[in-house]
Order: C-alpha cells, then structure tokens, then sequence
C-alpha cells in the first residue's frame, strides 16, 4: 500500500529525515539529543547558516532574537489580526459539560475544557478523555509522543481501555467474554469525548481490539471466581504496563498486513509519555509516565490559589529517578546510563511507552528491523543503536500512581505536557486557570497613596490588568486561555498579542525552535458534590 | 490641590486690597448659621459661587447694578471650579464660543492688576496636535476663523512642534495648530478674585448658605427660599453648575436645564528634575485623547475618554461624591496616551489622579439665558468642561441679556431655549452625555448626527420610511429622513463615512434632487412647529400684527411669510403664517423654534382669556409633495382642479385627500420648487401617504430628505433660522424688504429700527456666493463658519453651504461686511459694494473663488417662477 504509507511518513527520505532531527537538536529540550555522530554530523550541516546559530542558545534569546534587528527589518514582516490569532488559538479546542440530572449534578466533576497547539508538523501530542460506563468515573490524559506521533497516537486510542478493563469486575469481564464469544452486542465500556481533530486509526481496530480481549482473557483466569474490591492504583499500573508489552509484542509479532506491519513497528519505534487521571467522586488518581504533569488548583480560604503537584516528572530534573536507573544497571553504567540529562545521553523523558530502542536487545532489534519493511530498513534512526547499550531495557512504562483525595478546596486540575510546563511556572498556571475559572472580576482598584510611582511603573501594571480582563473575556476555554497565556505572555506575566502573533505566525520549520507541542486538559472540580461527600463520612 | 486651596484662601486673607470681601466672607463663615442674615430682598440673587457665578456677579457689578447677592452652598471656588485643569484655550469651534474664550483671556490676564489677586496666569500658548490630515483640516478650519476674529495662530509644521515643547515625540504628527495667546491660569483664584472685585462693587457674598428653592408668582421670579431664609428678588441667575438640573426642577414650575456629571480625570505628577519652564505651551492631542500642561515644574494631564463615566444620574448622592476616587483603569488609554507623546516621562513620578466631574449637555454646547417658562430665571451651566475658557465671556454676555434684555451678540446656539422639556429626561441626558464628552475630542465632521438618544419624536410614518432606506438625523428630538439609500446601494459604514470632501450619498442625494425638479418627491417634514392662534375677536390680528413685521390683515386663505422681530428689528424667529379664518392663524416656524417661539409669544401676548394660543405640532404630520407633478397627484387624489389659476401659489385650502377629509394644502414647498404641503391630522397620515405613493407612482414619485430639501432652498437663496438668520439680522440685511410692511397702518415691533436702518442703511448684506474653482470631488467641501475675503479683505463668513445640483457647483451663504480700512469699524454696505468685489471662500486655508450675487440666480433655473413666488424656507439645522 504505497499510497497510505506515503501519507503516514512522508518524511522518511535521507535528507528529509536529518532535517527533522537535525533541527530537533539545536532545541534544547527535545526528547532526543543531538551528541549521536549521524546528527552531529547533520548539525554541521546547518551551522554556516547564520540565524540558525541562534536557535542554539537557550530559549530566552527568541525574544532577543525577534526583537532583534534582522527580525524587525524582515521585508515580508507580518502580524496575525485578533481574530486570526484566535482562530488558531481555538482551533482544537474543546469543552465538556457533564450533564446536570434532575437538576442535580452528581459528578464530582463539572466538565472540562481541553485544547492543544501544535509545534511539531504533524503535532506529536495527543489527548484522550473518556467516562467509564461500567464503573464510575472519569480517565483524562495527555500524551506527548516523540520520534512521530504512532506511538502517542495509539496510546490515546488504547490505554483508556486497558485501564477500564483493568477495573472492571469480574462479572462484567466475563459477561462482556461471552458477549464477545457468542457474537452478542458488546456493552460499551468509555464514552468518549473527542474533538473532531481526535481520530482513532480504523485499520487497526481489529488487531488493538484482539490484544485487548487477550487481556481480559488473562484477567478473567487471573481471578477465578473470588470478587475483590479492585484496587485503582494497581489497575493504572497494570493496564499502564499491559499496553506497553502488547506494543512490543506487536511489532516483534508483526502482522500479515504490510501497512499495519509497518504501523506496529512506527508505534514501537516511537515513544509516548502519559498522564492520566482517574476521578471517581472524591477519589482522584493520577498516573504517570514520563515528563507531562498533573496539578491541582488549590484555592485558600483568603481567595489566593497555590499549586498541589500530583505527578512527578520523569527526567534528569528528578534525582529518584536518576537514583532508580542507576541502581537497575551495572555500577559500570553509572555515568553512561544518564548523560547530559538524557536517558543514554539520548531521550530527556527516562520513562515512555513505546521506544522498543531503550528496551529491546540489539539482536532483537536487529532481527525485527531486518525482517521489517524496506521503510524501516531505509530508516537510520531505527537502524541506529544508542551508545553504551549494554543491559536492557532502559526504559519502562510503568506509571507512578498518585492520590489524592479531593477537598472543597480543590477546584480544578490541570493536566499538561511538557510543552506548557516548560514555558510557565505552576503557579502562573494554577493562579491564571483559577482567575479564569472564578471570573477574578474583582480587582483591587490601584490607589497611589504615599507610594513612589512613576508614570512607567503605573502605566505597565495598568496595561497587565487590562490585558487579564481583556484576554479573560476572550476565551470560552480555560485550556485556550491558559495557552494564549503560556505563548503570549510577556516579562509582566501579561498577554501581548505581538508576540503572541509572532510565535503563532512561525513557519512551521520554525515553530518547534521556539516551543513545544503544547496539549492541556483543565477539568474542573464541583465544589458541592465534593463537600457532600466529604460531610457523608 | 487640597494644600494649594487652602493657601489661596491665606493669601487672600492677607491681601489688603480684598478687605471688603474678606470681611463679608470671613463673617458668614465663621459665624454659626442661625445668626447670618441674609438681606431681606435683593435685585439679583446668583446661586453658585463658582467661575460662573462669580463673573455674572462681576460682570453685573461693573455694567452698574449693585444690589446683588451671590450664594454658595460649600465655599466659594469649589466645586469642578476647584479642580479645573485651569487651560484657558480659544480654539473653539463655534465663532461665539471663540469670542467668549478671547474675551475670557483679556479679562483674567488683567484680573491680577485689578484685584490685587494672584490668578497664575500665564501666556503660555497651546498647541493642537495633528496626527492625521483629516484632524489638521480641522484644525485649518478653526485656524482660519481665529486669524479673522483677531486671535492670532498658525499651522506649524511637526518639526516646529518639537521646538514648542521639550519632550514631545512628532513623529507621527502630519501638524499643528499653535496658538500662542492661549494661557493658563488658576480657575479657583481667577474665581476669588472675582468675587472679590464684585464684593467691591457691592455685591454682597455668602458661602454655605443652599438655594432650596426659587419662589415663582405667575411666571415671574420672586425670590429665593434658602437654608438660612429667604430673599426676595426679580431675577435669579441658576450658577449651580452640576446641580444646576436639579435645582431647576425644585421649583413649583420647573425649569428643565439639560445637562449630566460625567467624572472627569487629570493626572499630576511632582516636578521634572529640571523642572519645566512656566511657559511651557498646552498640549492638546486630539486623536490621543488628552491634554498636557505644565503644572509646577511637572506636568497636568487628562482627557476624554471613549467610554465616559456618568455620575450624578439620580441627583447629588453623598454616597457617589464621597466614592469619587482616583480609577486608574479606568484612565490607563490616557495615561498610555500620554507616554506615547511624551515617552521621557516614564520615570516621573505621580501625584495624583484627580476625580473631577464635568458638567455636559446633549449638544457640547452650553446653557446661557432666560427660562422659557419663568422671567426673571436666568442660567449659565453646562460648560462641556470649558469652564474656565467661557467663564469671563459666558459670564459678560449672560450680564448684558439680564440688563438689557438681549446680549451683545447672538448666543442662540447657546440659548436654553434651544432646549425644551423633552431633553429633560435622565436616561436620555445620561446616555447622550457619554456620546457626548468623547466628542469633545473626536474630529468633528460636517453633517454629524449624534447616535444616543435617538427616535424620541417621530412621525407616524417613521416605520414606512425607515423600511424604504430611510437615513435619519435628529432636530430637537424628531426624526427626519436626510435620504433614502436605494436598496441596491451600499453605504460606508457611519465611522468611514466621517469626511470634509464629497460624502458617499452625494449620487442619492442628485438623484432626489433630480426628481423634485422633474417630476415629483414625497418629503415627511412633520417636525415643524406648529402653532394656532385663535380669539374671540380681532385680538389675534391685533397681536400678530404687532409681533410680525409683515402685514396679517389678509383674506382668509393666505399664507405670509413673515419674520417676528425684536426691538432692534433682529428675527426672533421666521415663519409662515396662514389665516385659517378671520379669526385664527396657522403658523409654521422651525422645528427648534418650539420652545423659543412658544416663550416668545406668551411674553408678548396679552393676558386675555379670549385669546388662544396652542400648539399644535403634534397633531399634524407634514408632507412635502415638490415637484411639478404634484399638481396632478392632488388632483387624480381630491378631484379638484389644483393648477395655479384654482389654487394660486401661497394657498391654502382645507380638502380631502383620497378619503381623508380635512387636510391642510398649502402651495408653498419651503424650496421655491412648485409643490404642496400637506398637514394631515396624524391619524390619517398613513392613509394619505399610502395613497400618494400608489397614485404618484405613474407620476415617478419617490420619497426624498431633508439633504434634497436644503440643496434645493440654498441654490434658490434661502434663508434658515437659527442658521444664517439670528435675532440680530434684520429683514433689511438679508433683501427681505418685501416681508416688510413698514406702513401697514399700525405699529409691530421693530418698526422703529428697520426704518432707522431703512435710513442709515445696512452694515452687512446677506449674499450668496457661487464658488468659481472648487472641484466637487476632489476640493474639501464647504460647511459653514468659512472667512470669505473681498479683494483680499476680509468680510464675513458663511452660514451655510451646499451643493447646486442644477448650477452643479457649490453655493454659501454669508454676510458681507464692510470694515474700515482704518478703524476696522462698520461702514455701510451697499448693492454696489457687494457687486463690486472680487471673493474668495476660504475652506481649511485654501481660497476659492466665488461669485457673488445679491438675488438668486434666476436665468439658470429652467423654470420660471412669478416674482412674489419666492417664499421663505424653514430652517433647517446644521
């Protein structure tokens, strides 16, 4: 099937290919990094030239550099309108409103607006949100994929039901077998809340759901008979962990179908990191793999809000994860195992679906590469084994599962990929959503007093607090807001909508350089229902 | 500012030359309240010891009267007087208002040497920003009616700006207006001192004493109930700025004053590190909004927002006067308005933001002059916070109208009487006035309609209209179709279409034009005012032909023009009067006349019980049938013979119309076209439209507005009302000796002083000028207010202007003067002295050649009309 595969990777051929990662690796906060000898070697390739010289520099110089002579003095310089920023800006959003029953609403969950803003072309993040039907409940999550975006996109399509089947009891594990067996309807397990760009790849329906049924199988012979109460946390680890075999095993198996051998082996090849929340009522959990974030917005009893971190992120930056790869190799790896904060100096997130690189053999990499389509084999990024490869796997799936039991306090949670955490603090994110979501109408009026105010001092506050309302009034979306905010922002923490322009009107060779994909979720919490619970007990 | 008031107050304290005052005032503030007393009567009691009060007081004092007493509820110069930004500018863009401003300026700069009362005044001189080329038009325009009036000024170029004025970032200036007389000054102290001039002239002065009340006995003041008792009076001068409305109405019979708070903003900053020099000009940036002066070595800035903050609506509230705080949010546009100018002052350092409420009324002009319903009750308010710029002027004219009974010059734009009761309403003053205080910085454009306030009085047919395209403006309330835009035309949007050149309905407005001459056009003039007067006997002949200058006394049926004049022989208004039977008169005057008329009449006419006035504007809606086809649409609609021989010009008739009986049809068309008007009791208004709309249609009749209607009297030298007529033109000065009967065999007024003019001669020609060289799409177009120059000398200026579609060049209409060479003074014009000129119009500086001519250019009209068949247009706006 030449045509479809043309479409799914156009970008295999050699030149195209060190294009990609060429770029990828004058930005500094790129999953992969750039110390191999085939990407240095492309490095060289782009370093005569003279503006690409500063895309090396840490991020903070984009604004110099747009600032900068050469920017300004561009002959084609032009600026998004409002309204086309805007349509950029809401063009993936979308919100949900758990409907009201009787008037009453009894999810602790009161809706929740989620949005994304590519960078990478086609974007690599992706997100999932979905109710269970046969146990309470809500799954959200976002994924950032890398090396492409097969590995994110599967996991968006499948991991939502390896975590519900993993919570289903057995009753309904065997009634949905036998439904399955005798060619019955099947009893819908997720509603999903999808924006249209979401799409589930219909090819590979078939193959995701024989491996999912496996599992099932698996659990119903697990558990014979006895009905436990099941335990969520051990739920998200196992369903975590499930998919990212069945990944694997995909692709080592193959399949008869050469497009669908080939999509296999791109999800395993490629890698995703996940973050996944689970609200039943007041019971929140969080699952987590790699460098996305979940945070709570907590607000205090004077009105100000603070940030709950629920996740940790897994990279360099956290010391028990450096702590915990080093003690799962040999002392002799201590210093090649991370370097240059990278997961063999290669992969900034140390846990991630997919990325059957880090966790594979080399002959077993080998042989699957060898037996696999001619477009893997063409691939020097498959083909290439990472440095200093001696004891896989490297990496795991395995989520680390927080939870928290959720307060009246506690109104909204953000759940993100790196792309926003990166650009803003937790606590801008946390005080911008929370202004948003309670309308923050009620600014202080500014009074002089005996201070000592200049005209410039009074005149940039003012223009910050007329940029909140201004932009506050713009968004229907608090994720859309929260983006304007993460790439519109200025030193005062204001939107400006010149440079929010500027970095919306990037070409798309460009945008990466400046910021990530960025894909976030704010689901917001009903004070009432949770107050409710908390007084039942 | 709080220290700095209190310091005015010390030092006049310690002025010796202010002892007489300072002794009145002292006394009635520190004594307790029960033992001041006031005296018993008085002339003239002023209410409001502000700017105004205080120069009505001063101005009063000084033409003579000394028995007058000033009250002020607070302290003196309080109140917006207080806190005025104290720029004293006369660029204005009324000629009378320039006037006023000029004279203010004289007066306070030698108010000091007077009184012996520091005012800070200084010449400073202001500079008028332009950052686009509409906005130096505009500034070209007022430029040219300065220079003429005597007050020097001139475009200078952005580059001169920056030489004015140390900080100032030109760059995306295209010019200015610099004006170096202009000045700044302390209002409060200019206030002071003169209080303190009037106190030596006698008047008497007492603070935080409250006007509750004006005691009223038939329509005429008696005198004054107070806090601390009451005062008997002739007259009353209402000073009471932002409170003046609601003192107005605290009488037994009201009197409406329209006018609305707005709060207003003005930043201080403490001193530059070199401070600025004390002659710094003003700054005035228009398209930013805002004004600068120098204040102490820092700067004072503030401006008029787009989005005003009404205050006071529901009357004073100690609540809203106490939360008069500084909002900066609310002034972050100015403030980043101001940096833009002035970047360098980033890092000065604030004082204050002052909340100053303004006082504004529902046209940006203010309030002068006597009360319509009670004589004796005068006002001056409502400065549109131009205060201190009116204050000595305003002040010296509303002195004259209180002694004399009419002022130096002709203040009808500011007349109260261009009010009535129905601007009276608060939602209505509350939402005009926030379209109105962002006016005061907006280009003003001609032809402009205000967009607040809108479809209060409105013709039956309104909805008809409005379905057909109708594009409506707004007269003393009532709507009034401009033109009809044909369904298959676009127009600008209302903010594009803001333009000095060739505007976009000028092909709607031809082809309406066009009609009315061809064939015929339907036009809904309902807003005229309408008035009967009837009596039992003679006595409305007898009273009319005492008030109206031309000769009543005619058979039943007839309509004469005619203009009701003053003393002096100046129009007080213009109408048309028909006799309905032997014993009552129709009488149809402009629509803003309503009040003015209305007030005119009831102090003149007898009080007799047999002798009725009413009126009835409301009762009948006006047609408009022009055109030469309109005698073949009444008669397919009455079945009767409407040609000349059967229904003779200036006509009227009482017929049906289709089944409508009992319409008046006059043939007359306030154009000089041939036509009728029709007034039709309102109930059967949509009746008779409807049928001549279907039995028009083969004739071609389409609607038409008042744009056709005022191309078509101008071209045809017709005189307005209000606009180019004003109660100090006499019919002499305007070729109207026709609708003059000087011997009609009984007296009317202003026969005395037409005959004396008819004797001496006139000083100023009423004269239409045709304009030679103007190109109609490219030229900027005129308006009125332009300078016109006779051999390079100026003359007069226009009143009006429009576009001849027949002579398909633009026509003015102006006075013509004639100033000595020598002494500047008035000599008499003759026929010859107009004949004999060669003129230009000048528009925003640039001059056009225009053709002169005392009588309407008859030989270019393809029609001919009888020579008695000129008849008099109403008066229509601006």
């Amino acid at each position: 099937m030449p045509a479809p595969t043309q479409l799914f990777f156009p970008l295999v051929r050699n030149c195209e290919l060190s294009r990609i990662y060429g770029t990828a690796c004058y930005c500094h906060h790129k999953h992969l990094c750039c110390s191999s000898p085939y990407l240095s070697q492309s490095r060289l390739r782009y370093t005569p030239h003279p503006a690409y010289a500063t895309f090396c520099r840490p991020k903070e110089s984009w604004w110099q550099y747009t600032q900068g002579r050469r920017y300004a003095s561009t002959p084609q310089k032009f600026y998004l309108t409002p309204p086309q920023v805007n349509s950029i800006l809401k063009a993936n959003e979308y919100s949900f409103k758990v409907p009201e029953f009787d008037g009453k609403n009894v999810s602790s969950i009161l809706g929740f607006d989620s949005n994304q803003l590519p960078a990478n072309a086609p974007i690599e993040d992706r997100r999932s949100a979905a109710t269970c039907l046969q146990t309470r409940g809500m799954l959200l999550g976002v994924f950032d994929g890398h090396a492409g975006c097969a590995c994110s996109q599967a996991v968006s399509e499948r991991l939502f039901y390896y975590i519900a089947v993993s919570l289903l009891p057995h009753e309904t594990l065997l009634e949905i077998e036998n439904a399955v067996e005798s060619g019955r309807a099947l009893l819908p397990i997720l509603q999903w809340h999808k924006h249209p760009n979401d799409y589930f790849s219909k090819e590979a329906s078939k193959l995701y759901f024989n491996s999912l049924r496996t599992y099932w199988q698996e659990l119903i012979d697990l558990n014979t008979g006895e009905s436990t109460d099941i335990d969520v946390k051990e739920a998200l680890i196992n369903a975590f962990k499930r998919l990212d075999n069945d990944i694997s095993l995909e692709a080592q198996v193959g399949d008869p179908n050469s497009f669908l051998n080939y999509l296999v082996l791109r999800v395993a090849f490629s890698g995703a990191t996940a973050c996944v929340a689970h609200v039943d009522g007041v019971d929140l959990h969080v699952a987590n793999t790699g460098d996305s974030r979940a945070m709570l917005g907590v607000q205090e009893e004077d009105g100000s809000w603070s940030a709950v971190t629920l996740s940790n992120d897994h990279n360099a930056q956290n010391d028990r994860e450096v702590e915990r790869l080093k003690l799962e190799h040999p002392k002799g790896e201590a210093k090649s195992v991370v370097k240059q904060d990278r997961l063999l100096g290669l992969l900034m997130p140390f846990r991630a679906f997919g990325d059957v690189k880090f966790k594979w053999s080399i002959d077993l990499q080998k042989r699957v590469i060898e037996s696999g389509p001619d477009q893997l084999n063409d691939n020097e990024y498959t083909k290439f084994i990472p440095p200093n490869y001696h004891t896989p796997p490297y990496l795991t799936a395995e989520p680390e599962v927080t939870y928290h039991r959720l307060r009246p306090q506690d109104k909204f949670l953000v759940l993100a990929t790196d792309g926003l955490w990166e650009t803003m603090h937790r606590h801008d994110v946390v005080k911008i959503v929370g202004e948003y979501l309670t309308g923050m109408h009620h600014q202080q009026p500014i009074a002089v007093g005996g201070y000592k105010v200049t005209l410039g001092q009074m005149h940039g506050l003012l223009t910050e607090r007329r940029a909140k309302m201004s932009s506050v009034f713009e968004d229907q979306n608090a994720a859309t807001h929260l983006i304007r905010h993460a790439v519109g922002n200025n030193e005062f923490g204001a939107v400006d909508h010149e440079r929010l322009s500027k970095m919306l009107s990037l070409p798309e060779e460009l945008a990466r350089m400046y910021r990530d994909d960025i894909t976030i979720i704010v689901v917001q919490f009903n004070s009432h229902v949770v107050g409710a619970y908390q007084n039942q007990e | 500012m709080f220290h700095r008031f209190l310091s005015i107050i010390r030092r006049q304290r310690t002025s010796p030359r202010c002892q007489n005052w300072c002794l009145a005032r002292s006394s009635a503030s520190a004594a307790e309240a029960h033992s001041v007393t006031l005296p018993a009567q008085a002339q003239v009691v002023i209410c409001g010891g502000g700017i105004m009060g205080t120069s009505v007081a001063y101005h009063l004092s000084r033409m003579g009267w000394k028995d007058i007493v000033l009250l002020e509820q607070g302290r003196l110069a309080a109140g917006s007087t207080r806190f005025c930004a104290g720029i004293l500018s006369t660029a204005r863009h009324l000629t009378i208002e320039q006037k006023m401003a000029d004279y203010s300026n004289k007066l306070y700069e030698q108010l000091e040497q007077e009184t012996g009362i520091q005012t800070g005044y200084i010449r400073t001189g202001s500079v008028f920003l332009a950052q686009t080329q509409d906005r130096l038009i505009s500034l070209k325009r007022i430029n040219s009616r300065l220079n003429v009036i005597g007050i020097p000024s001139e475009i200078i170029s952005p580059k001169k700006v920056a030489e004015l004025h140390p900080f100032l970032n030109v760059h995306d200036l295209v010019g200015a207006m610099h004006v170096p007389e202009d000045a700044v000054v302390s209002s409060a102290d200019v206030a002071l001192a003169l209080a303190s001039a009037a106190s030596q002239n006698g008047v008497q002065i007492y603070d935080r004493t409250s006007v509750l009340h004006v005691m009223v006995k038939k329509g005429q003041v008696t005198g004054v109930e107070t806090d601390k008792g009451q005062i008997e009076c002739q007259y009353f001068v209402n000073c009471a700025g932002q409170w003046a409305y609601e003192l107005g109405l605290s009488n037994e019979e009201p009197v409406s004053i329209p006018l609305h708070a707005c709060e207003h903003f003005y930043l201080l900053t403490r001193p530059l590190e070199t401070p600025l020099q004390n002659n710094t000009p003003t700054i005035v940036d228009p398209d930013g909004r805002i004004y600068i002066r120098n204040w102490q070595g820092g700067i004072l800035s503030g401006g008029f927002e787009k989005n005003p903050k009404p205050i006071f609506t529901e009357g004073k509230n100690q609540l809203e006067i106490q939360n008069l705080q500084e909002d900066w949010d609310h002034f972050e546009p100015l403030l980043s308005s101001l940096l833009r100018r002035m970047p360098e002052l980033e890092m000065l350092e604030i004082l204050k933001l002052v909340n100053c409420p303004e006082t504004f009324t529902p046209d940006m002009r203010c309030i002068m002059g006597e009360s319509p319903v009670v004589r004796g009750y005068f006002v001056l308010a409502g400065m549109n916070s131009a205060g201190l710029s009116f204050g000595g002027g305003a002040g010296k004219y509303l002195a004259e109208w209180i002694v004399h009974g009419y002022p130096s010059e002709n203040v009808w734009e500011l007349d109260l009487k261009r009010f009535g009761a129905l601007q009276s309403s608060r939602t209505f003053l509350r939402h005009r006035v926030m379209e109105v205080m962002p006016l005061i910085y907006d280009l003003k454009v001609p032809r402009w309609d205000f967009q607040t306030g809108r479809q209060l009085r409105t013709s039956p047919l309104y909805d008809r209209l409005d379905a057909q395209g109708a594009r409506w403006m707004e007269k003393h309330g009532f709507e009034r179709p401009k033109y009809f835009v044909p369904p298959d035309k676009d127009l600008l949007a209302l903010e594009q279409s803001k333009t000095f050149y060739k505007p976009d309905w000028f092909d709607i407005v031809e082809s309406e034009v066009k009609c009315c001459k061809e064939a015929v056009c339907v036009i809904d003039m309902s807003s005229f005012t309408k008035f009967e007067i009837t009596s039992t006997g003679d006595q409305a002949l007898e009273v009319l032909q005492f008030l109206f200058s031309n000769d009543l006394d005619v058979p039943v049926g007839h309509i004469v023009h005619t203009g009701m004049l003053n003393e002096a022989g100046g129009y007080e208004n213009d109408c048309s009067i028909a006799r309905l039977s032997k014993r009552s008169f129709f009488m149809i005057s402009p629509t803003d006349q309503q009040v003015h008329c209305w007030a005119w009449l009831r102090k003149h006419m007898p009080e007799d019980s047999s002798l009725v006035l009413e009126d009835v504007t409301w009762k009948y809606t006006a047609l408009n049938l022009i055109g030469p086809r309109a005698v073949d649409v009444l008669s397919e609609l009455s079945y009767a013979p409407m040609t000349p021989d059967h229904f003779p010009t200036l006509f009227c008739k009482e017929m049906s119309v289709g089944y409508a009986n009992g319409i008046r049809v006059m043939s007359m068309t306030h154009t000089g076209e041939p036509g009728f008007m029709l007034y039709i009791p309102i109930e059967y208004a949509l009746h008779v439209y409807n049928e001549v709309m279907n039995v028009g249609q083969k004739y071609g009749i389409r609607n038409a507005g008042y744009y056709a209607l005022r191309s078509l009297r101008i071209e045809k030298f017709f005189a307005f009302w209000g606009q180019d007529l004003n109660t100090l033109t006499t019919p002499l000065e305007c070729g109207r000796e026709s609708r003059v009967k000087l011997e009609k065999g009984m007296d009317f007024m202003g026969q005395d002083a037409l005959l004396q003019q008819k004797q001496n001669g006139v000083y100023r020609r009423f004269t239409l000028f045709i304009l030679e060289d103007h190109d109609t799409d490219l030229d900027l177009w005129p308006w009125w207010g332009e300078p016109i120059y006779r051999n390079g000398q100026y003359v007069g200026q226009t009143t009006s202007s429009a576009y001849s579609y027949t002579l398909e060049r633009h026509v003015c209409l102006g006075f013509v003067h004639n100033f000595s060479e020598d002494t500047g003074e008035e000599q008499v014009v003759t026929a010859d002295f107009v004949n004999r000129g060669e003129y230009e119009i000048d528009i925003a500086g640039c001059r056009f050649q225009a053709k002169a001519k005392l009588y309407p250019v008859a030989s270019f009209f393809t029609h001919k009309r009888r020579k008695d068949d000129v008849e008099l247009s109403d008066l229509h706006g601006k």
